[in-house]
Protein backbone atom coordinates (compact mmCIF):
# COMPACT_ATOMS: atom_id res chain seq x y z
CA UNK A 1 0.00 0.00 0.00
CA UNK A 2 1.78 2.93 -0.87
CA UNK A 3 1.00 6.68 -0.92
CA UNK A 4 1.05 7.46 -4.72
CA UNK A 5 -0.95 9.69 -6.32
CA UNK A 6 -4.19 8.21 -6.06
CA UNK A 7 -4.49 7.82 -2.27
CA UNK A 8 -7.78 9.34 -1.16
CA UNK A 9 -7.01 8.59 2.63
CA UNK A 10 -3.51 7.96 4.05
CA UNK A 11 -3.56 7.16 7.57
CA UNK A 12 -0.06 7.30 9.91
CA UNK A 13 0.88 6.21 12.89
CA UNK A 14 -3.00 7.27 14.72
CA UNK A 15 -3.87 7.14 18.26
CA UNK A 16 -6.60 8.45 19.93
CA UNK A 17 -7.27 8.15 23.57
CA UNK A 18 -10.05 9.76 25.39
CA UNK A 19 -9.82 11.82 28.13
CA UNK A 20 -6.72 12.81 30.36
CA UNK A 21 -5.15 10.04 30.85
CA UNK A 22 -7.80 7.96 30.25
CA UNK A 23 -9.08 5.17 27.64
CA UNK A 24 -6.67 4.33 24.64
CA UNK A 25 -9.48 3.87 21.86
CA UNK A 26 -6.98 3.58 18.94
CA UNK A 27 -3.40 2.60 18.58
CA UNK A 28 -0.95 2.91 16.28
CA UNK A 29 -3.55 2.53 13.14
CA UNK A 30 -1.85 3.07 9.31
CA UNK A 31 -4.32 2.14 6.69
CA UNK A 32 -4.29 3.36 2.98
CA UNK A 33 -7.50 4.02 1.01
CA UNK A 34 -7.48 4.35 -2.65
CA UNK A 35 -9.64 6.11 -4.90
CA UNK A 36 -12.12 3.60 -6.00
CA UNK A 37 -11.97 1.38 -3.14
CA UNK A 38 -14.46 -0.30 -1.23
CA UNK A 39 -13.28 -0.57 2.36
CA UNK A 40 -14.90 -1.89 5.51
CA UNK A 41 -13.97 -1.67 8.92
CA UNK A 42 -14.77 -4.72 10.85
CA UNK A 43 -14.69 -5.73 14.54
CA UNK A 44 -15.76 -6.26 18.19
CA UNK A 45 -17.33 -3.16 20.20
CA UNK A 46 -13.94 -0.95 21.85
CA UNK A 47 -12.05 -1.57 18.59
CA UNK A 48 -12.65 2.13 17.60
CA UNK A 49 -14.08 1.61 14.07
CA UNK A 50 -16.60 4.64 14.63
CA UNK A 51 -14.06 6.52 16.24
CA UNK A 52 -11.33 5.95 13.49
CA UNK A 53 -14.48 6.48 10.59
CA UNK A 54 -15.11 10.45 12.74
CA UNK A 55 -11.61 11.01 12.71
CA UNK A 56 -11.01 10.30 9.62
CA UNK A 57 -14.10 13.21 8.78
CA UNK A 58 -12.70 15.73 11.26
CA UNK A 59 -15.57 15.56 13.68
CA UNK A 60 -13.42 13.55 16.65
CA UNK A 61 -9.78 15.04 16.34
CA UNK A 62 -7.01 12.31 16.85
CA UNK A 63 -4.49 12.60 20.03
CA UNK A 64 -1.63 11.59 17.72
CA UNK A 65 -1.04 10.96 13.85
CA UNK A 66 -1.87 12.50 10.66
CA UNK A 67 -5.12 11.53 8.15
CA UNK A 68 -4.10 13.11 4.85
CA UNK A 69 -7.29 13.40 2.50
CA UNK A 70 -6.74 13.95 -1.08
CA UNK A 71 -3.39 14.80 0.18
CA UNK A 72 -4.66 17.58 2.47
CA UNK A 73 -5.21 17.36 6.36
CA UNK A 74 -8.91 15.97 6.94
CA UNK A 75 -9.81 19.70 8.68
CA UNK A 76 -8.91 21.22 5.34
CA UNK A 77 -10.41 18.07 3.45
CA UNK A 78 -13.67 18.64 5.08
CA UNK A 79 -13.98 22.34 4.50
CA UNK A 80 -13.93 21.63 0.85
CA UNK A 81 -16.60 19.37 1.78
CA UNK A 82 -14.80 15.91 0.46
CA UNK A 83 -16.84 14.27 2.69
CA UNK A 84 -20.35 12.26 2.46
CA UNK A 85 -21.28 10.52 5.86
CA UNK A 86 -23.95 8.69 6.13
CA UNK A 87 -24.75 7.04 9.87
CA UNK A 88 -26.71 4.42 11.16
CA UNK A 89 -29.93 6.28 11.64
CA UNK A 90 -31.31 8.16 8.26
CA UNK A 91 -30.89 11.45 10.29
CA UNK A 92 -33.13 13.18 7.79
CA UNK A 93 -34.75 16.64 8.86
CA UNK A 94 -38.66 15.89 9.69
CA UNK A 95 -39.43 19.57 8.43
CA UNK A 96 -38.14 19.28 5.47
CA UNK A 97 -39.39 17.58 2.06
CA UNK A 98 -37.19 14.29 0.66
CA UNK A 99 -36.36 16.58 -1.99
CA UNK A 100 -35.50 19.39 -0.03
CA UNK A 101 -33.55 17.33 2.32
CA UNK A 102 -31.38 15.97 -0.17
CA UNK A 103 -30.66 19.46 -1.10
CA UNK A 104 -29.41 20.59 2.48
CA UNK A 105 -25.50 19.88 1.64
CA UNK A 106 -26.29 21.99 -2.15
CA UNK A 107 -27.77 24.99 -0.33
CA UNK A 108 -24.88 25.38 1.75
CA UNK A 109 -22.35 25.38 -1.11
CA UNK A 110 -24.45 27.73 -2.84
CA UNK A 111 -26.02 26.32 -5.73
CA UNK A 112 -29.13 27.33 -7.59
CA UNK A 113 -32.37 26.39 -7.11
CA UNK A 114 -32.83 25.31 -11.11
CA UNK A 115 -29.17 23.18 -10.50
CA UNK A 116 -30.37 22.11 -7.12
CA UNK A 117 -33.34 21.03 -8.88
CA UNK A 118 -31.93 19.23 -11.09
CA UNK A 119 -29.57 17.34 -9.12
CA UNK A 120 -32.58 15.84 -6.68
CA UNK A 121 -33.82 14.93 -9.76
CA UNK A 122 -30.64 13.20 -10.53
CA UNK A 123 -30.36 11.55 -6.99
CA UNK A 124 -33.84 10.26 -6.78
CA UNK A 125 -33.91 8.44 -9.91
CA UNK A 126 -30.44 6.94 -8.80
CA UNK A 127 -31.56 5.83 -4.94
CA UNK A 128 -35.00 4.95 -7.24
CA UNK A 129 -37.01 7.33 -5.14
CA UNK A 130 -38.78 9.08 -7.42
CA UNK A 131 -42.20 10.14 -7.28
CA UNK A 132 -41.35 10.47 -3.38
CA UNK A 133 -39.99 13.93 -3.37
CA UNK A 134 -43.02 15.72 -1.93
CA UNK A 135 -43.50 13.74 1.65
CA UNK A 136 -42.00 14.18 4.12
CA UNK A 137 -39.48 11.11 5.89
CA UNK A 138 -41.99 9.91 8.59
CA UNK A 139 -43.77 9.30 5.48
CA UNK A 140 -41.44 6.58 4.30
CA UNK A 141 -40.14 3.20 5.76
CA UNK A 142 -36.78 3.14 7.48
CA UNK A 143 -35.08 1.68 4.41
CA UNK A 144 -36.46 4.70 2.03
CA UNK A 145 -35.21 6.89 4.68
CA UNK A 146 -31.89 5.46 4.50
CA UNK A 147 -31.55 5.94 0.63
CA UNK A 148 -32.76 9.39 1.22
CA UNK A 149 -29.92 9.78 3.62
CA UNK A 150 -27.68 8.21 1.08
CA UNK A 151 -28.81 10.22 -1.70
CA UNK A 152 -27.96 13.70 0.49
CA UNK A 153 -24.58 12.71 1.16
CA UNK A 154 -23.78 11.68 -2.90
CA UNK A 155 -25.59 15.04 -4.19
CA UNK A 156 -22.44 17.44 -4.03
CA UNK A 157 -20.16 14.03 -5.24
CA UNK A 158 -17.76 14.02 -2.69
CA UNK A 159 -14.39 12.80 -2.95
CA UNK A 160 -15.05 9.85 0.15
CA UNK A 161 -17.71 8.26 1.76
CA UNK A 162 -18.62 7.58 5.46
CA UNK A 163 -20.63 4.78 6.24
CA UNK A 164 -20.95 4.25 9.90
CA UNK A 165 -23.17 1.07 10.32
CA UNK A 166 -25.87 2.49 7.60
CA UNK A 167 -27.77 -0.54 7.54
CA UNK A 168 -27.26 -1.86 11.21
CA UNK A 169 -31.20 -0.79 11.88
CA UNK A 170 -32.91 -2.44 9.38
CA UNK A 171 -34.11 -5.56 8.58
CA UNK A 172 -32.36 -8.58 7.11
CA UNK A 173 -34.46 -8.29 3.67
CA UNK A 174 -33.92 -4.50 3.42
CA UNK A 175 -30.43 -4.93 4.53
CA UNK A 176 -29.67 -7.32 1.50
CA UNK A 177 -31.70 -4.89 -1.17
CA UNK A 178 -29.64 -1.88 0.45
CA UNK A 179 -26.16 -3.89 -0.14
CA UNK A 180 -27.08 -4.39 -3.67
CA UNK A 181 -28.20 -1.02 -4.33
CA UNK A 182 -25.23 0.54 -2.36
CA UNK A 183 -22.77 -1.55 -4.65
CA UNK A 184 -24.91 -0.53 -7.96
CA UNK A 185 -24.77 3.37 -6.96
CA UNK A 186 -20.63 3.02 -5.94
CA UNK A 187 -20.29 1.44 -9.36
CA UNK A 188 -22.39 4.04 -10.68
CA UNK A 189 -20.57 7.12 -9.38
CA UNK A 190 -17.25 5.77 -8.60
CA UNK A 191 -17.24 6.75 -5.09
CA UNK A 192 -14.36 5.70 -2.45
CA UNK A 193 -16.27 4.15 0.60
CA UNK A 194 -15.40 3.60 3.74
CA UNK A 195 -17.82 1.36 5.53
CA UNK A 196 -17.93 0.58 9.39
CA UNK A 197 -20.25 -2.40 10.26
CA UNK A 198 -20.49 -5.72 12.45
CA UNK A 199 -21.62 -7.69 10.19
CA UNK A 200 -19.26 -10.00 8.74
CA UNK A 201 -21.10 -11.74 5.64
CA UNK A 202 -21.94 -7.56 4.43
CA UNK A 203 -18.47 -6.71 4.89
CA UNK A 204 -17.40 -9.40 2.29
CA UNK A 205 -20.25 -8.63 0.26
CA UNK A 206 -19.30 -5.27 -0.40
CA UNK A 207 -15.92 -4.56 0.39
CA UNK A 208 -12.75 -4.68 -2.06
CA UNK A 209 -11.05 -4.73 1.22
CA UNK A 210 -12.12 -5.31 5.08
CA UNK A 211 -9.76 -4.11 7.87
CA UNK A 212 -10.33 -6.34 10.80
CA UNK A 213 -9.90 -4.55 13.55
CA UNK A 214 -8.80 -5.99 17.43
CA UNK A 215 -10.31 -4.12 20.89
CA UNK A 216 -8.51 -2.35 23.57
CA UNK A 217 -6.80 -0.49 22.27
CA UNK A 218 -8.40 -0.57 18.68
CA UNK A 219 -5.25 -1.79 16.33
CA UNK A 220 -5.44 -3.05 12.66
CA UNK A 221 -5.43 -7.07 12.99
CA UNK A 222 -5.37 -7.90 9.53
CA UNK A 223 -6.67 -7.13 6.15
CA UNK A 224 -8.22 -9.55 3.85
CA UNK A 225 -8.74 -8.51 0.29
CA UNK A 226 -11.90 -9.63 -1.02
CA UNK A 227 -11.10 -10.77 -5.03
CA UNK A 228 -14.90 -11.46 -5.39
CA UNK A 229 -15.37 -10.52 -9.21
CA UNK A 230 -17.53 -7.39 -9.98
CA UNK A 231 -20.32 -6.69 -10.20
CA UNK A 232 -21.60 -8.69 -7.16
CA UNK A 233 -25.41 -10.04 -7.35
CA UNK A 234 -27.40 -11.94 -5.41
CA UNK A 235 -25.63 -15.31 -6.57
CA UNK A 236 -22.35 -13.93 -5.13
CA UNK A 237 -23.82 -15.03 -1.54
CA UNK A 238 -23.65 -18.89 -2.53
CA UNK A 239 -20.29 -18.51 -4.51
CA UNK A 240 -17.42 -20.73 -2.38
CA UNK A 241 -15.06 -17.97 -2.42
CA UNK A 242 -17.67 -16.36 -0.67
CA UNK A 243 -17.64 -18.40 2.27
CA UNK A 244 -14.17 -19.15 2.28
CA UNK A 245 -13.48 -15.28 2.55
CA UNK A 246 -16.13 -15.03 5.31
CA UNK A 247 -14.61 -17.42 7.03
CA UNK A 248 -10.84 -15.73 6.55
CA UNK A 249 -12.37 -13.00 8.14
CA UNK A 250 -14.03 -14.41 10.86
CA UNK A 251 -10.76 -16.48 11.88
CA UNK A 252 -8.89 -13.05 11.96
CA UNK A 253 -11.59 -11.49 13.86
CA UNK A 254 -11.03 -14.95 16.36
CA UNK A 255 -7.31 -14.43 16.21
CA UNK A 256 -7.12 -10.90 17.88
CA UNK A 257 -7.81 -12.57 20.98
CA UNK A 258 -11.03 -11.83 21.94
CA UNK A 259 -13.14 -14.73 23.12
CA UNK A 260 -16.15 -12.51 23.13
CA UNK A 261 -16.25 -11.37 19.82
CA UNK A 262 -19.68 -13.26 19.02
CA UNK A 263 -21.27 -11.89 21.82
CA UNK A 264 -19.89 -8.55 20.93
CA UNK A 265 -20.43 -8.73 17.25
CA UNK A 266 -24.28 -9.82 17.83
CA UNK A 267 -25.25 -7.07 20.65
CA UNK A 268 -22.70 -4.10 19.56
CA UNK A 269 -23.79 -0.43 19.54
CA UNK A 270 -20.50 1.20 19.33
CA UNK A 271 -20.77 4.64 20.90
CA UNK A 272 -17.53 6.32 19.87
CA UNK B 1 -64.05 12.10 5.83
CA UNK B 2 -62.63 15.60 6.75
CA UNK B 3 -66.30 17.02 6.36
CA UNK B 4 -66.96 13.53 8.77
CA UNK B 5 -64.36 14.49 10.99
CA UNK B 6 -65.15 18.31 11.52
CA UNK B 7 -69.08 16.88 12.42
CA UNK B 8 -67.50 14.76 15.45
CA UNK B 9 -65.60 17.52 16.71
CA UNK B 10 -68.43 19.85 16.26
CA UNK B 11 -70.45 17.53 18.17
CA UNK B 12 -68.29 16.55 20.97
CA UNK B 13 -67.58 20.41 21.37
CA UNK B 14 -71.64 20.82 21.89
CA UNK B 15 -71.73 17.90 24.19
CA UNK B 16 -68.82 19.03 25.69
CA UNK B 17 -70.54 22.54 26.64
CA UNK B 18 -73.91 20.71 27.43
CA UNK B 19 -71.92 18.38 30.04
CA UNK B 20 -70.53 21.93 31.58
CA UNK B 21 -74.24 23.64 31.63
CA UNK B 22 -75.64 20.41 32.87
CA UNK B 23 -73.41 20.43 35.93
CA UNK B 24 -73.56 23.97 36.46
CA UNK B 25 -77.30 23.99 36.89
CA UNK B 26 -77.75 20.71 38.14
CA UNK B 27 -75.13 21.75 41.45
CA UNK B 28 -77.48 24.92 41.57
CA UNK B 29 -80.90 22.83 41.56
CA UNK B 30 -79.64 20.73 43.94
CA UNK B 31 -77.60 22.74 46.39
CA UNK B 32 -80.66 25.26 46.30
CA UNK B 33 -83.34 21.88 46.86
CA UNK B 34 -81.60 20.80 49.86
CA UNK B 35 -79.92 23.62 51.56
CA UNK B 36 -76.54 22.38 51.47
CA UNK B 37 -73.54 24.79 52.40
CA UNK B 38 -70.34 23.34 51.85
CA UNK B 39 -68.24 23.58 49.89
CA UNK B 40 -69.99 27.23 49.25
CA UNK B 41 -73.27 28.46 49.32
CA UNK B 42 -75.31 28.59 46.72
CA UNK B 43 -77.54 31.75 45.78
CA UNK B 44 -78.20 34.00 42.83
CA UNK B 45 -75.17 36.25 43.38
CA UNK B 46 -72.92 33.15 43.77
CA UNK B 47 -73.93 31.07 40.72
CA UNK B 48 -76.10 32.63 38.88
CA UNK B 49 -78.19 31.01 36.08
CA UNK B 50 -76.50 30.63 33.27
CA UNK B 51 -78.89 31.63 30.77
CA UNK B 52 -79.31 35.15 32.76
CA UNK B 53 -75.46 35.77 32.19
CA UNK B 54 -76.14 35.76 28.45
CA UNK B 55 -79.21 37.54 28.74
CA UNK B 56 -77.83 40.23 30.86
CA UNK B 57 -75.80 40.81 27.93
CA UNK B 58 -78.80 43.14 26.23
CA UNK B 59 -79.23 44.80 29.31
CA UNK B 60 -77.96 48.54 28.89
CA UNK B 61 -75.06 49.58 31.43
CA UNK B 62 -74.14 53.24 32.65
CA UNK B 63 -72.21 54.21 29.82
CA UNK B 64 -75.57 53.71 27.14
CA UNK B 65 -74.39 50.85 25.65
CA UNK B 66 -75.72 47.37 26.07
CA UNK B 67 -73.09 45.22 27.92
CA UNK B 68 -72.20 43.26 25.20
CA UNK B 69 -71.17 46.14 22.91
CA UNK B 70 -69.37 48.00 26.07
CA UNK B 71 -67.64 44.55 26.90
CA UNK B 72 -66.86 43.92 22.88
CA UNK B 73 -65.31 47.64 23.22
CA UNK B 74 -63.41 46.71 26.24
CA UNK B 75 -61.97 43.57 24.48
CA UNK B 76 -60.78 45.18 21.78
CA UNK B 77 -59.29 47.70 23.81
CA UNK B 78 -57.43 44.68 26.01
CA UNK B 79 -56.89 42.73 22.87
CA UNK B 80 -54.57 44.95 20.91
CA UNK B 81 -52.42 45.63 24.13
CA UNK B 82 -52.04 41.91 24.70
CA UNK B 83 -51.82 41.07 21.03
CA UNK B 84 -48.70 44.00 20.68
CA UNK B 85 -46.96 42.87 23.77
CA UNK B 86 -47.66 39.17 22.89
CA UNK B 87 -45.56 40.17 20.12
CA UNK B 88 -42.68 42.22 21.53
CA UNK B 89 -42.62 39.78 24.61
CA UNK B 90 -42.07 36.65 21.73
CA UNK B 91 -39.25 38.42 19.89
CA UNK B 92 -37.36 39.51 22.53
CA UNK B 93 -38.02 35.88 24.22
CA UNK B 94 -36.79 34.57 20.86
CA UNK B 95 -33.74 36.32 20.62
CA UNK B 96 -32.54 36.22 24.87
CA UNK B 97 -33.52 32.31 24.08
CA UNK B 98 -31.08 32.27 20.86
CA UNK B 99 -28.33 34.15 22.80
CA UNK B 100 -28.61 32.26 25.82
CA UNK B 101 -29.02 29.38 23.73
CA UNK B 102 -25.80 30.35 22.23
CA UNK B 103 -23.71 31.37 24.15
CA UNK B 104 -22.51 29.25 27.59
CA UNK B 105 -21.22 32.07 30.06
CA UNK B 106 -24.10 34.10 28.87
CA UNK B 107 -26.19 31.71 29.79
CA UNK B 108 -24.77 31.10 33.37
CA UNK B 109 -24.40 35.14 34.19
CA UNK B 110 -28.11 35.79 32.81
CA UNK B 111 -30.51 33.40 33.08
CA UNK B 112 -30.53 33.74 37.28
CA UNK B 113 -31.93 36.89 36.42
CA UNK B 114 -34.34 36.24 33.64
CA UNK B 115 -35.90 33.54 36.36
CA UNK B 116 -35.95 36.28 38.94
CA UNK B 117 -37.57 38.77 36.65
CA UNK B 118 -40.60 36.45 37.24
CA UNK B 119 -40.74 35.44 41.01
CA UNK B 120 -41.37 39.38 41.27
CA UNK B 121 -45.09 39.47 41.85
CA UNK B 122 -46.60 41.14 38.71
CA UNK B 123 -49.35 42.89 41.01
CA UNK B 124 -46.34 44.93 42.38
CA UNK B 125 -44.39 45.55 39.34
CA UNK B 126 -47.10 46.50 36.89
CA UNK B 127 -47.83 50.11 38.80
CA UNK B 128 -44.44 50.98 38.73
CA UNK B 129 -43.87 49.98 35.04
CA UNK B 130 -47.11 51.45 33.90
CA UNK B 131 -46.57 54.46 35.47
CA UNK B 132 -43.10 55.04 35.20
CA UNK B 133 -43.85 54.84 31.28
CA UNK B 134 -46.40 57.64 31.66
CA UNK B 135 -44.20 59.87 32.87
CA UNK B 136 -41.08 59.70 29.96
CA UNK B 137 -41.66 61.36 26.48
CA UNK B 138 -41.33 58.95 23.81
CA UNK B 139 -42.13 61.17 20.36
CA UNK B 140 -43.26 64.22 22.11
CA UNK B 141 -45.54 62.51 24.90
CA UNK B 142 -45.83 59.80 27.12
CA UNK B 143 -46.63 56.20 25.33
CA UNK B 144 -50.93 56.01 25.06
CA UNK B 145 -52.50 54.09 27.70
CA UNK B 146 -52.31 50.77 25.62
CA UNK B 147 -48.86 50.94 24.83
CA UNK B 148 -47.83 51.00 28.91
CA UNK B 149 -50.10 47.98 29.29
CA UNK B 150 -49.02 46.37 26.41
CA UNK B 151 -45.36 46.25 28.08
CA UNK B 152 -46.77 43.69 31.17
CA UNK B 153 -48.39 41.61 28.76
CA UNK B 154 -44.84 41.66 26.81
CA UNK B 155 -43.03 40.82 30.05
CA UNK B 156 -45.66 37.69 31.09
CA UNK B 157 -45.09 36.77 27.49
CA UNK B 158 -40.89 36.66 27.13
CA UNK B 159 -40.29 34.30 29.95
CA UNK B 160 -41.45 31.01 28.34
CA UNK B 161 -40.87 31.40 25.09
CA UNK B 162 -36.84 32.51 26.15
CA UNK B 163 -36.86 29.23 28.27
CA UNK B 164 -38.42 27.17 25.93
CA UNK B 165 -36.66 28.35 22.89
CA UNK B 166 -32.54 27.82 24.33
CA UNK B 167 -34.03 24.21 25.56
CA UNK B 168 -35.48 23.83 21.62
CA UNK B 169 -32.05 25.33 20.32
CA UNK B 170 -30.26 22.60 22.33
CA UNK B 171 -32.29 19.45 22.11
CA UNK B 172 -31.05 19.62 18.06
CA UNK B 173 -30.11 15.86 17.72
CA UNK B 174 -26.21 15.16 18.03
CA UNK B 175 -25.88 13.59 14.21
CA UNK B 176 -27.54 16.14 12.38
CA UNK B 177 -25.21 18.54 14.06
CA UNK B 178 -22.35 16.70 13.00
CA UNK B 179 -23.81 16.48 9.66
CA UNK B 180 -23.79 19.97 9.74
CA UNK B 181 -19.83 20.18 10.64
CA UNK B 182 -19.18 17.76 7.83
CA UNK B 183 -20.99 20.35 5.57
CA UNK B 184 -18.77 23.40 7.61
CA UNK B 185 -21.93 24.87 7.96
CA UNK B 186 -21.47 28.21 9.65
CA UNK B 187 -22.70 28.64 13.36
CA UNK B 188 -25.50 30.96 11.82
CA UNK B 189 -26.50 28.75 8.92
CA UNK B 190 -26.69 25.63 11.57
CA UNK B 191 -28.88 27.58 13.79
CA UNK B 192 -31.28 28.33 10.74
CA UNK B 193 -30.89 24.89 9.05
CA UNK B 194 -31.39 22.73 11.87
CA UNK B 195 -31.43 24.20 15.47
CA UNK B 196 -34.70 26.87 15.12
CA UNK B 197 -36.83 24.39 13.38
CA UNK B 198 -35.54 21.63 15.74
CA UNK B 199 -36.83 24.18 18.54
CA UNK B 200 -39.87 24.99 16.89
CA UNK B 201 -42.46 22.85 18.83
CA UNK B 202 -40.77 23.92 21.64
CA UNK B 203 -41.24 27.61 20.68
CA UNK B 204 -45.15 26.98 19.88
CA UNK B 205 -45.69 25.12 23.34
CA UNK B 206 -43.99 28.46 24.86
CA UNK B 207 -46.33 30.67 22.37
CA UNK B 208 -49.36 28.93 23.68
CA UNK B 209 -48.79 29.51 27.14
CA UNK B 210 -47.85 33.13 26.50
CA UNK B 211 -50.50 33.62 24.15
CA UNK B 212 -53.10 33.45 27.56
CA UNK B 213 -50.41 34.85 30.00
CA UNK B 214 -50.66 38.00 27.67
CA UNK B 215 -54.06 38.34 28.34
CA UNK B 216 -53.88 38.08 32.04
CA UNK B 217 -51.13 40.41 31.43
CA UNK B 218 -53.13 43.03 29.42
CA UNK B 219 -55.93 43.17 32.47
CA UNK B 220 -53.80 43.23 35.62
CA UNK B 221 -51.53 45.90 33.63
CA UNK B 222 -55.26 47.88 33.65
CA UNK B 223 -55.82 47.28 36.89
CA UNK B 224 -53.16 48.26 38.61
CA UNK B 225 -52.63 51.97 36.37
CA UNK B 226 -56.03 52.73 36.23
CA UNK B 227 -56.56 52.50 32.83
CA UNK B 228 -60.59 51.64 32.76
CA UNK B 229 -61.22 51.81 28.67
CA UNK B 230 -59.99 47.57 28.93
CA UNK B 231 -61.49 44.21 30.52
CA UNK B 232 -59.44 45.47 33.32
CA UNK B 233 -61.64 48.42 33.55
CA UNK B 234 -65.04 46.70 33.30
CA UNK B 235 -63.43 44.03 36.06
CA UNK B 236 -62.84 46.87 38.47
CA UNK B 237 -66.34 48.33 37.64
CA UNK B 238 -68.54 45.28 37.92
CA UNK B 239 -66.77 43.85 40.81
CA UNK B 240 -67.59 46.82 43.18
CA UNK B 241 -71.46 46.56 41.71
CA UNK B 242 -71.13 43.04 42.23
CA UNK B 243 -74.13 42.79 45.18
CA UNK B 244 -76.75 44.27 42.36
CA UNK B 245 -75.47 42.86 39.44
CA UNK B 246 -73.32 40.11 39.43
CA UNK B 247 -74.17 38.72 35.84
CA UNK B 248 -72.13 41.84 34.72
CA UNK B 249 -69.06 40.62 35.95
CA UNK B 250 -69.57 37.18 34.58
CA UNK B 251 -70.14 37.90 31.37
CA UNK B 252 -66.53 40.14 31.62
CA UNK B 253 -64.96 36.84 32.44
CA UNK B 254 -66.86 35.48 29.48
CA UNK B 255 -65.12 37.61 27.20
CA UNK B 256 -61.89 37.69 28.69
CA UNK B 257 -61.64 33.81 28.65
CA UNK B 258 -62.81 34.12 24.79
CA UNK B 259 -60.52 36.59 24.79
CA UNK B 260 -57.62 34.12 25.80
CA UNK B 261 -58.81 30.90 23.71
CA UNK B 262 -59.32 33.24 20.40
CA UNK B 263 -55.19 34.21 21.39
CA UNK B 264 -54.48 30.08 21.92
CA UNK B 265 -56.03 29.60 18.70
CA UNK B 266 -53.99 31.53 16.26
CA UNK B 267 -51.26 30.34 17.77
CA UNK B 268 -52.51 26.71 17.34
CA UNK B 269 -53.54 27.55 13.60
CA UNK B 270 -49.74 28.96 13.02
CA UNK B 271 -48.23 26.17 14.38
CA UNK B 272 -50.25 23.93 11.98
CA UNK B 273 -48.98 26.10 9.25
CA UNK B 274 -45.22 26.35 10.28
CA UNK B 275 -44.40 22.88 11.90
CA UNK B 276 -44.00 20.19 10.17
CA UNK B 277 -43.63 16.97 12.07
CA UNK B 278 -44.34 13.41 12.68
CA UNK B 279 -47.51 13.20 14.26
CA UNK B 280 -46.41 11.73 17.12
CA UNK B 281 -43.30 13.80 17.58
CA UNK B 282 -45.28 16.95 17.95
CA UNK B 283 -44.66 18.38 21.27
Amino acid sequence: MSADGSSVVSITGLSKVFGKGGVKALQEIDLEVERGEFVSLIGPSGCGKSTLLRIVGDIVEPTEGDVIVNGKPARKARLDRDYGIVFQAPVLYDWRTVAKNIALPLEMLGWDRARRAERVRDMLELVELTGFEKHHPWQLSGGMQQRVSIARALSFSPALLLMDEPFGALDEMTRERLNLELLRIWAETGSTVIFVTHSISEAVFLSTRVVVMSPRPGRVAGVVHVDLSQPRTAATREEPRFFELVTEVRESLHATGADEVEETLAAEDEIA
Amino acid sequence: MRGRSLLKRGLVFVLVLGGFWALWEGYKWLWERTGWTKPFRVNELTLPHLHEIVLQLGQPTSTGDDLWLYLLHATLFTARAAAVGFLFGAVIGFALGVILAQFDVLRRGIMPYVVASQTIPILALAPIVVRGLGSVSIGGGPPSDWVRVSVIAAYLTFFPVTVNTMRGLLSADPWALELMHSYAARGWTTLWKLRVPSALPYIFTALKIAATASVVGAIIGEQTASISKGLGGAILNFNQYYVLEPTNLWATNLYAALLGIGFFLVVLLAEKIVVHRAPERLV
